[in-house]
């Protein structure tokens, strides 16, 4: 098995609700290390979160697929490390926020 | 609405502590710019995604004469471009052939649109792309890559050629220049803008 895969057992769907490419992680304030049977990947992904990260960001970060990130942090979630929220599509037909987006990049 | 004289973006944000994320994608195909473009625009970082070949509806059959495997694995480009601590927008650059679609139902999801990319010299390969969007109902503009050695067309010849309505935008671009691929993005923002107070549907539904 590539060693990606094998960090997270064969398992290649994530537990519990979808995790959207641009969902926001982030790490539960006050909770404990993890008392799983966790991966150095899981403890790296749980810093990368102390501030708000998307799902693209920490795949990134972590040079992983996106397939094998989602697997790691339904566990974090699971394990209530991490909170997972997003991403809020209201602000799509919200005409301000598409004019301060279409201003913003203007000014680049 | 308990935001309504406040900075709407600021108020969002404010309900979570995550800056509110916008999601663009950049399609085209092979060769026709998309990883320059996203790297002119922010810092582009590849993003490796795979998927189960074998699922049903997978695009499988474009792949005839392929050797058949259960996985592979799909390089996108990923750019970030933060507009201030409650807003930012994500930009993911993906092949528009069929047999990538797969990673277009989830990309589409919640997207605020799409920049279809298309080269002068290889119109058709942007059809996949113009197709998928359309079937979405997603807001899209076609940006013509100006490579050097192709051959100039007025855009009502193009628009002609790609078929596309008069309401979708046809700009050309140069994907190496910052200042063009901006424009792209300006002009895709404005698009979804424009369709939203036609009353139109801006984000497709899952
Ligand atoms: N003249 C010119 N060359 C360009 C332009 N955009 C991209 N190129 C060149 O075209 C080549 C392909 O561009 P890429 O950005 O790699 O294209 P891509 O769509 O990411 O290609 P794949 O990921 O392989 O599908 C590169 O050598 C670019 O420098 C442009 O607007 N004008
Ligand atoms: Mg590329």
């Amino acid at each position: 098995m590539v060693r990606p895969y094998a960090l997270i057992a064969g398992r290649t769907r994530p537990s519990g609700q979808a995790i959207d490419l641009i969902a926001s992680v982030c790490a539960v304030r006050g909770a404990s290390a993890p008392d799983f049977d966790c991966e150095p990947e899981h403890l790296r992904l749980l810093r990368m979160c102390r501030v708000p990260a998307s799902v693209a960001d920490l795949a990134a970060g972590l040079d992983l697929p996106l397939g094998v990130v989602r697997v790691l942090i339904a566990d974090l979630r699971d394990h209530g490390l991490v909170t997972v929220t997003g991403p809020a599509t209201a602000g799509l037909s919200d005409g301000r926020i598409l004019k301060e987006v279409a201003d913003a990049l203007r000014r680049l | 609405m308990p935001y309504a004289d406040s900075d709407p973006a600021a108020a969002l944000a404010a309900t979570s502590a995550a800056p509110f994320a916008i999601k663009i994608l950049i399609a085209g195909g092979f060769g026709v710019g998309k990883t320059t473009l996203v790297g002119s625009v922010s810092e582009v970082r590849p993003l490796r995604t795979e998927e189960d070949l074998s699922e049903p509806g997978s695009g499988v059959d474009a792949l005839d004469g392929v050797e058949r495997k259960t996985t592979t694995t799909v390089a996108m480009d990923f750019g970030r471009i933060t507009i201030n601590d409650d807003l930012v927008v994500y930009l993911f650059g993906t092949p528009g052939q069929k047999r990538f679609w797969f990673m277009w139902d989830e990309l589409a999801y919640g997207a605020l649109g799409a920049v279809v990319m298309a080269d002068t010299r290889r119109l058709a390969d942007c059809f996949p792309s113009i197709d998928y969007f359309e079937r979405a109902g997603m807001p899209f503009v076609v940006a013509v890559n100006c490579f050097d050695d192709a051959r100039r067309y007025p855009l009502p010849t193009m628009r002609a050629a790609l078929n596309l309505t008069d309401d979708i935008p046809l700009l050309l671009c140069d994907a190496r220049q910052r200042s063009s691929s901006r424009d792209v993005l300006v002009a895709l923002v404005e698009h979804a803008l424009a369709r939203l107070s036609a009353g139109q549907q801006v984000t497709p539904a899952r």
